[in-house]
């Protein structure tokens, strides 16, 4: 036992002396979680918008200002001609025109009928369809009210409930996402790199020489990655909920105990990776291509699955990552209970057995 | 001269001997090109609509009918009970529930007012907000279809003081990309991921690894001068990063039929003005790193942050005030603007001046700096 409280040791000057990395390892995910808590969001607002007037009566003029009180949109500029919408665009700094007919109010008092043109720069589909539909929507109550002196028109008043997010806040995706990559990068990312360094340089002949048994000595350096990944998921956690007020409405206790069963997944893929790969520069490209992208791209942190082709959909299925996403939402933002996410974890434990079973048909106590 | 040509040489030869780095550089953009694309996708549609139809009446059943009816909905199931409701919206099987109370239609009718209730799943608050604004305007819609057959019945019988309601036709357009094609936007900005990472990365590991392997020290004590050894570790990688940018171009234009309104030469102008304020960070970054785990790391700590603020994902214009001032000091963001105005709107080079300008400060700013902190000499 005191043999193997020294390895552990040796583990952790080797990790603490590299100040650097240790700096990175706990600066980037403060870092992070501040971005996307405070700067990132994918809320609309102050999108920059023209108007081109041609008629300037009393209702366009109404209508205008309701588009612009409306908090979605500022002013930009009053455009005069449809010639100069094109060069407007492209000095990238407007992204919708909105365009009232010539005669609007008086096509609206004596044909009951006028049209307003709405352009969009289309470049980012997203925004383009947002705004088109804040611009609708408020032209569209604007009518509804516009007619109740007409007839006793119908109103219905749409009530939208915000479940599990009550504010929208983007941070609230990005929390459990962040655990998730970071818990990727320390466990596997590390390990796996620590361990090839070892080979790499030579000194796992002298480990494997000693007489601590093999797996004693992968147990020895991975215990501190165990130990790093956990501490910075903890405090991942305590900034989301005391800076931004993500809640954990479901048990902190299956949380944690879901985040050790990660840990031990991702720390059996860097063990792998290290079986079947001699140098750092190879298994940090195999972590960074293999591992660190399909976990941002194609676990649901940032992109909804459910959008992508079917071929990357099915591809998703095997990355543990996904279904660790899947719990801690559940977890934390609804609450949820083992009974919602047992079948997520047994997936999880799955993958880990068959991690590591691998790893250990692989391991080989002697270099070649 | 002659030795820097000799050191690009060399240059060239080590990156094409290591079989390992070939791959690298040539094969994973491509495959990065053609995942990320495909990935990479914000684009919201099939929201799965669960439906609580309590009314039962020819409104309600319209209204329904409304709302899947459009792309932006699909039925993922409908019952008379909150419970199975609530249940699917847990599981995920859900985006959002509509609740159509009881008397809907003898409401709508007597007096012509109801409410009607949505529960959304917020978790991703930018998808909660596009599904409101659909939501929002079938409502509209729905409003003004019976308000409409309503003054169709007035119509046929004139009632005093109550004319036919009014219509505001609104149509949308979409420039520059009429399919709403979300590739299109996200393909201009992986090129400059690609490019940023040829640039960043790679040639900050390079240089730190002449470090780790020691071999720096025949070349520090060779009669090389500073500037001599820096052109020609970043000369081949300015030109890789040139490359690669061509190659994901072709990609672009071949496989994703990406249009190229404006000049190509333009681009390619700017990406050479780009690459230097690149080559300048990682030459920077391989002068206060030891090896190449390191230079990996904090190169990856910065790509990151440069990317989240780059407006390759979430526009710049949503972010608060001083967030948005941040970003006037990323690289990226400039790049990432002028290759979708250049590519997709044809935007001249009067358009991107200002970038020019900011881009070729930035690049003699970080290269002053990085050359001032290079030692020849090692501690």
């Amino acid at each position: 036992m005191n043999r193997f409280n020294a390895f552990v040791r040796k583990e952790f000057y080797h990790i603490f002396r590299d100040y650097r990395t240790v700096l990175i390892l706990f600066g980037m995910p403060i870092m992070q979680i501040l971005l996307f808590g405070f700067a990132i969001t994918n809320e609309i607002k102050d999108a920059r918008i023209a108007i081109m007037d041609l008629s300037k009566d009393h209702i366009s003029q109404k209508i205008t200002s309701r588009i612009l009180s409306s908090g979605y949109f500022i002013l930009d500029s009053y455009l005069q001609s449809y010639s100069e919408i094109e060069p407007a665009f492209r000095k990238g700094k407007i992204k919708e025109v909105i365009i009232f007919e010539p005669d609007f109010a008086k096509n609206l008092e004596k044909h009951g009928k006028a049209s307003i043109e709405v352009i969009t720069d289309a470049t980012d589909p997203n925004t383009a369809t947002t705004l088109a539909n804040y611009t609708q929507a408020i032209i569209g109550t604007y009518q509804i009210e516009m007619n109740k002196s007409s007839i006793r028109p119908i109103t219905i008043s749409p009530e939208f409930k915000m479940e599990y997010n009550p504010n929208m806040k983007g941070v609230y995706m990005f929390v459990p996402g962040l655990i998730t990559i970071i818990l990727m990068l320390v466990s596997a990312m590390m390990t796996s790199i620590s361990i090839t360094r070892e080979k790499e340089l030579g000194t796992m002949e002298v480990i494997l020489a000693s007489p601590m048994k093999p797996v004693q000595v992968i147990a020895a350096k991975v215990i501190p990655y165990i130990l790093l990944s956990f501490t910075i998921a903890i405090i991942i956690l305590v900034l989301g909920f005391f800076v931004f007020g993500v809640p954990i409405k479901g048990s902190l206790i299956l949380l944690l105990l879901e985040t050790i069963l990660f840990i031990i997944t991702a720390l059996s893929l860097g063990i792998l990776i290290s079986s079947v790969t001699e140098s750092q520069q190879v298994a940090l490209m195999i972590s960074l291509m293999a591992l660190m992208l399909p976990t941002i791209l194609l676990s649901g942190f940032i992109f909804p699955i459910e959008n992508m082709p079917v071929l990357l959909q099915l591809f998703s299925h095997i990355i543990p990552a996904k279904w660790f996403i899947i719990i801690i939402k559940s977890i934390m933002l609804k609450g949820a209970g083992f009974e919602l996410v047992w079948k997520e974890t047994l997936i999880i434990i799955l993958f880990t057995l068959i991690f590591l079973g691998i790893s250990i048909k692989k391991y080989k106590i002697r270099l070649e | 001269m002659r030795i820097i040509k000799f050191l690009i040489i060399k240059e060239f030869r080590q990156i094409f001997r290591n079989k390992g780095m070939l791959p690298i550089l040539f094969v994973a953009p491509v495959l990065q090109l053609l995942i990320l694309a495909y990935a990479v996708t914000y684009e919201i549609k099939n929201l799965k609509l669960y439906i609580i139809d309590y009314d039962q009446s020819s409104f309600s059943k319209r209204l329904s009918e409304k709302f899947t009816s459009t792309d932006h909905f699909i039925l993922s199931g409908q019952s008379y009970t909150d419970k199975k409701a609530y249940k699917s919206l847990d599981e995920n099987k859900s985006d959002l529930i509509l609740i159509i109370p009881k008397s809907f239609e003898k409401n709508l009718t007597v007096s012509k007012h109801e409410k009607i209730q949505f529960l959304v799943n917020a978790i991703d608050g930018a998808k909660a907000a596009v599904s409101i604004s659909y939501a929002q305007n079938i409502i509209n819609d729905f409003v003004q279809e019976i308000n409409q057959e309503l003054a169709g019945k007035y119509i046929l019988t004139p009632i005093q003081g109550y004319g036919p309601p009014k219509q505001i036709h609104t149509s949308s357009l979409n420039w520059y990309n009429p399919e709403l094609d979300y590739k299109t936007f996200m393909v201009p900005g992986i090129l400059v991921l690609l490019v940023t990472l040829i640039g960043g990365f790679l040639s900050s590991m390079n240089i730190v690894r002449e470090k780790e392997m020691g071999t720096i020290e025949q070349i520090n004590v060779a009669p090389i001068k500073k500037h001599q050894f820096i052109i020609g570790k970043l000369f081949p990688f300015w030109i890789l990063g040139l490359v690669e940018l061509g190659i994901g171009l072709i990609i672009a234009k071949l496989f994703f039929d990406i249009p190229f309104v404006g000049s190509i030469l333009l681009l390619f102008a700017f990406a050479a003005v780009y690459l230097l304020v690149v080559l300048g960070i990682g030459l920077f970054i391989s002068t206060i790193t030891e090896t190449q785990q390191q230079a990996m790391f904090v190169s990856w700590f910065f790509l990151v942050i440069f990317i989240l603020m780059s407006g390759l994902f979430t526009a710049i214009e949503n972010m608060p005030v001083w967030a948005q001032k941040l970003t006037l000091f990323n690289p990226l963001r400039y790049f990432m603007e002028v290759v979708r105005m250049v590519l997709l709107k044809g935007s001249g080079i009067m358009d991107v001046k200002w970038h020019f300008i900011i881009m070729l400060s930035f690049g003699i700013l970080i290269n002053l700096l990085a050359v001032l902190r290079y030692r020849k000499t090692i501690s």
